[in-house]
């Protein structure tokens, strides 16, 4: 299994896509800190790029590179190779190259400008929601056989978790306004894992007080370290379940 | 050393495969013929585990495949179409598969040297001709020594001086008592390959029979109108 890893990794890292997307995050990163001179700032600003930018590569790029590994798979599948180890080989060679382009294009400049616990958070979230992405990308190129699908699908997903679930969030909230719904509203923040990200971030960041009652309800919950581990376990979840489903899928696939 | 029991496969309402039962033993040559879509490549992707049949079962060397990996390290296949990841160059192709198999004990490299693929191993997937993939799908069947070749259509856009090199190649083989499962559509090529021969039609084996009892049968001398009597008999 090491072997295909290996391969795999190999084989994206000729692909030059990672590189240069590990470049842009190290300069879009760099130069945020270097504009402001206060680097809570610089956080917040980094945020809203991360939080945007990272899970549409890696759910895009995954997407892609899966269906090019079309005959890749087909070629291991007729080796003395278990079915499982192919599908989780293609996922961790993947998460490695995705991960670690994070990490050095992103936590270069956070740990050298900005080494807090805010910072070690948005490094930790951002893997996680690198990890998210890929796993989603893995479901979308087994549900659609065909390439142009799949990668819509993928791209339904990224703006339905980035821009959309809020609108939804928004159009409930102002619906059931006179309602105690700020319960409601942890629950619902459980299942998009980039407005959880955004959440766990900001409330390591002061400015959950301008968030008014919500954002008091939200510190109550994810402002404690059972709120925090709860938070990560449901990351977690979105990491694991959706490549499980996937992987199931693969095992009984007719190629 | 295969037995396939049983095995039915539908893909969706399409019936491919309709209670196919077939013993194949160790020294055959066999022939897997019929007409296009009769199911022949289903057959031999349930023998690799790459289709799951919805019903039956495939026993290799009297073991069951279902859920197995390991009895396919015996087993070399070369596709009708060889698709190869497009950046990789013959060369990796070949060490990466070296890689990955960790075979111990001499590879088989006398395709590669016939078909003179050293010249080319620089050269990339995307860039070869249909033939040229065909040679390095033919390589790799071969490479691992392994006691079970599943060819399908191999030597479809070979030229002719590459197809007879496989051909020579196939029948060595066969001598070392190895099991061979071949399909074509060029009958007249198979003439002195084959000790068997499988017919297929609409998803089920219409017959399994020696190469010479099927000629002894119908009279001719030669398979391709051994089975076009066949056929004939049969329609009128």
């Amino acid at each position: 299994m090491n072997k295909v890893i290996k391969f795999i990794v190999l084989d994206i890292l000729k692909n030059k896509f990672v590189v240069i997307y590990t470049f842009i995050l190290l300069i879009l990163s760099w130069s945020v800190f270097s504009l402001e001179n206060n680097f809570t700032k610089g956080l917040l600003s980094l945020l809203n790029i991360i939080l945007l930018i990272v899970p549409m590569v890696a759910i895009l790029f995954s997407t892609i590179y899966m269906y090019n590994s079309s005959e890749f798979i087909e070629l291991l599948l007729g080796q003395p190779i278990k079915r499982k180890k192919i599908w989780m080989s293609m996922y961790i060679g993947l998460l490695i190259s995705m991960t670690s382009a994070f990490l050095i294009g992103a936590g270069i400049p956070i740990i050298l400008f900005a080494f807090s616990s805010v910072g070690l958070m948005m490094l930790v979230t951002g893997c996680l929601i690198t990890i998210i992405f890929v796993s989603l990308a893995m479901l979308a190129s087994i549900l659609m056989r065909d390439k142009a699908k799949g990668i819509g699908l993928s791209m339904m997903i990224w703006l339905f978790f980035s821009l959309m679930f809020d609108g939804l969030v928004l159009f409930l909230l102002f619906q059931f306004s006179d309602y105690p719904i700020e319960k409601a509203m942890i629950g619902l923040s459980f299942l998009n894992p980039i407005g959880l990200s955004r959440i766990l971030i900001l409330l390591q960041l002061d400015v959950s007080a301008l968030m008014g009652y919500t954002g008091a309800i939200f510190k109550d919950f994810f402002g404690t370290s059972m709120g925090v581990i709860i938070s990560f376990l449901c990351l977690l979840c979105w990491a694991i379940i959706p490549f499980l489903i996937s992987l199931s899928r693969f095992n009984r696939k007719d190629l | 050393m295969i037995e396939i029991k049983h095995v039915s496969k539908r893909f969706g309402k399409l019936e491919v495969l309709n209670d196919v039962n077939l013993e194949m033993n160790r020294g055959e040559c066999i022939a897997l013929i019929g007409p296009n879509g009769c199911g022949k490549t289903t057959l031999i992707k349930s023998i690799l585990g790459m289709v799951v049949p919805n019903s039956g079962e495939i026993l290799f060397q009297g073991k069951s495949i279902a859920k197995q990996h390991d009895y396919r390290q015996h087993i070399g296949y070369m596709p009708q179409i060889g698709r190869y990841p497009d950046n990789m160059s013959i060369g990796q192709i070949l060490n990466m598969m070296k890689d990955i198999r960790g075979f111990q004990g001499g590879y088989d490299e006398e395709l590669f040297r016939c078909f003179e693929l050293e010249g080319m191993s620089n050269k990339k997937m995307r860039t070869l001709s249909g033939g040229t993939t065909q040679k390095v799908s033919a390589t790799l069947a071969f490479l691992f020594r392994p006691e079970v070749l599943i060819l399908d259509e191999p030597t479809a856009g070979l030229d002719p001086i590459a197809s007879e090199w496989l051909k020579e190649k196939i029948i060595r083989e066969k001598e070392k008592q190895k099991l061979i499962l071949i399909t074509s559509h060029l009958l007249s090529e198979l003439d002195d390959l084959i000790t068997q021969i499988i017919f297929m039609q609409d998803g089920q084996v219409r017959f399994h029979k020696p190469v010479d009892v099927l000629l002894a049968e119908t009279g001719e001398q030669k398979i391709a109108k051994a089975i076009a009597y066949y056929l004939k008999r049969n329609t009128l």
